[in-house]
């Protein structure tokens, strides 16, 4: 189990490695950073000055490995337009981010958990049906023209709700909704499977024939099992979730680190760009690192592999 | 002996099977009991279609030209309003009073070059990631599964825009970086199915006569992975018509004046308040598309899944 735990942790770090290493290359290989620093009245003086000051005239991977050394120390550099560390700029709008992607995953499971749930318990049903038409519908509505939509009607026709900002909670409702549903259909329908699968196992029948009640099977036996596998689902849709909020958030003006990767790009401002990948990859490669360890913990066989 | 069923005797069983429906009949008859698949694919047809027939529509004046501007002109309404409607644009005009409903049938040739385009090179590369690993397994399968984790570890959406600022945005680049980085659920459905066709018997007794291994990969091993890979291609073709739009919407995509769905909506964005109609139509066109193309999909998959059992 050791073994393999180290295995995993060296393949994951090796990846983000590889993954900034790909995202470094290809913005520096293809624009000069000198001219974005320098703006548009510097002139060619300037411009070689900057290039030398900031070591662009080095080789990419030497720029790339100095670059990494000292990400690994925490110093993500200095952000070429606002002149400002990254690693503050970031941290001081990773909450709005992370409160914005954890309400989304919630609602996802607050919906899709019952009503898979509910749709399993009675299998092409009117409920069931009706599940799965919210899944169909839901699959292909573009996530930023929903937002789009939710805001022409809560936000200015009924005035239920603000449309840009997050000063109060009031601000994260749209938001949360437009990005949490898209992860609904996909949840709801593994647990409804699930639910399928336990409801007709022979530990039911047993629980059945015992003459527990059907709420108490349910929930104790049934849900308790049929469950793992969404929670696992979740927490990679959780990773997902961080990649789409870059047009939530620029849609809703909410300025998490989303709407931050925008601006940034807008501006050709490379040091944040890298280092709201690196980021993004890092949960991705943590969420299903702790996964593939948990499971492998639940079930020695795989380590065995 | 009381065993009545009537098939366990062998002249019956022989007049069954003559009396069954040949295979092309069922595969018939489960396309017409699937409406998922049905409703998918003539919602896809009649898209396409339009899509195809665009510039015929143009020529015979039943639309207008989608980059022809008149200014004073401006933001019409649609039909459903009777307040500046004109009957020449029965979609409405946009900002600088292109004809609307022409921009929306040439959209759909957009959407449908660029997640075809982009189908066809994730395919490709997925296909060849997968169905190597797959087949060969060892060495290589390992270094294919690091290659499709780190893939899968890129935030796409983000790093597709900085590509988009690194080369410039256009439409050939739009499809050459979606194409580049939607090849990740081929390659995994591809790289397992293969893994279950190597050790089928007549892909063995293939290998045992002695065949070469690129006549065993294109000829036994894969027509197994045909049907599957047509269902994932479906679903990538979806994600990357929803990507570009996204892109567009944000200006990481395809640039003005092509008429884009993404781009019309980030167009109308600055007059959502009064003129909602002009992120509805474009919006409502790409739910429209992709939700032809899930069900057609889906469809699919049920009727090859039912093959095969």
């Amino acid at each position: 189990m050791l073994v393999y735990a180290l295995k995993r942790t060296f393949v994951a770090f090796l990846i983000l490695i590889v993954v900034s290493g790909l995202t470094f290359s290809l913005s520096h290989l293809s624009t000069d950073p000198a001219l974005t620093i320098g703006g548009e009245n510097a002139s060619d003086e300037d411009i070689e000055a900057i290039r030398i000051l900031y070591g662009f005239d080095r080789p990419v991977y030497e720029q790339y490995f100095s670059w990494l050394g000292r990400a690994l120390q925490g110093d993500f550099g200095e952000s070429y337009h606002y002149k400002a560390p990254v690693v503050e700029m970031i941290s001081g709008r990773i909450g709005t981010t992370m409160t914005l992607g954890v309400a989304a995953i919630l609602f996802a499971l607050i919906v899709s958990i019952p009503l898979g749930t509910v749709a399993a318990m009675r299998p092409n049903s009117l409920i069931d049906r009706f599940a799965l038409l919210i899944a169909v519908l839901g699959q292909a509505l573009p996530t930023f023209w929903f937002a789009l939509m939710m805001i022409i009607v809560f936000g200015v026709w009924w005035r239920w709700l603000p449309i840009s900002g997050n000063t109060t909670w009031a601000h994260f409702v749209m938001p949360t909704i437009a990005l949490g549903y898209y992860a609904t259909p996909a949840l709801m329908r593994l647990t409804r499977a699930g639910m399928i699968e336990v409801l007709a196992s022979d530990y039911i029948r047993t629980a059945r024939a015992k003459g527990l009640s059907p709420t108490s099977i349910l929930f104790k036996h049934a849900l308790r099992n049929a469950i793992i596998p969404v929670v696992a689902l979740a927490a990679v849709w959780f990773g997902f979730m961080l990649g789409g909020s870059i047009v939530i958030e620029t849609i809703f003006n909410l300025k998490g680190i989303g709407w931050l990767s925008y601006d940034a790009l807008l501006r050709s401002d490379l040091p944040v760009v890298q280092a709201i990948v690196l980021i993004f990859a890092s949960f991705y490669v943590v969420l299903t690192l702790s996964a593939d360890l948990l499971n492998a913990y639940l079930d020695p066989r795989i380590s065995v592999r | 002996m009381t065993d009545a069923s009537p098939s366990s005797q062998p002249s019956l069983r022989i007049a069954e099977e003559i009396l069954e429906p040949s295979p092309m009949a069922k595969l018939r008859r489960r396309i017409f009991k699937n409406y998922s698949f049905l409703i998918g694919a003539f919602i896809l047809v009649l898209i396409v279609s339009i899509a195809l027939l665009a510039p015929v529509l143009e020529a015979s004046g039943w639309i207008q030209d989608p980059y022809a501007q008149d200014l004073s002109k401006r933001l019409n309404n649609p039909f459903w309003h009777e307040k500046k409607f004109d009957a020449d644009h029965i979609l409405g005009t946009d900002k600088v009073g292109r004809d609307y409903l022409s921009r929306l049938v040439y959209g759909a040739q957009i959407s449908l070059l660029i997640g075809f385009s982009t189908m066809i090179i994730s395919g490709f590369i997925g296909t060849v990631l997968g169905v190597s690993a797959g087949y060969f397994g060892g060495r290589i399968d390992m270094v294919v599964n690091f290659i499709i984790n780190t893939r899968l570890a890129m935030p796409v959406f983000l790093v597709a825009m900085a590509a988009v600022v690194a080369f410039g945005a256009s439409l050939l680049v739009v499809i050459m970086v979606l194409g580049l980085f939607l090849w990740d659920r081929f390659a995994v459905v591809m790289r397992s199915i293969t893994m279950q066709a190597r050790d089928l018997d007549y892909v063995k007794a293939a290998r045992a006569l002695g065949c070469s291994t690129p006549y065993i990969i294109v000829r036994e091993i894969f027509p197994n992975v045909l049907s599957s890979l047509t269902v994932v291609a479906t679903v990538e073709m979806a994600n990357a018509i929803l990507l570009e739009a996204a892109l567009s919407f944000l200006g990481f995509g395809v640039q003005a004046p092509t008429p884009s769905w993404g781009l019309m909506l980030n167009e109308g964005r600055e007059y959502m308040f009064f003129s909602a109609w002009l992120l509805a139509l474009p919006g409502g066109c790409l739910f429209l598309l992709v939700l032809a193309i899930n069900l057609f999909g889906d469809g699919l998959r049920d009727v090859a899944l039912e093959r095969e059992r």
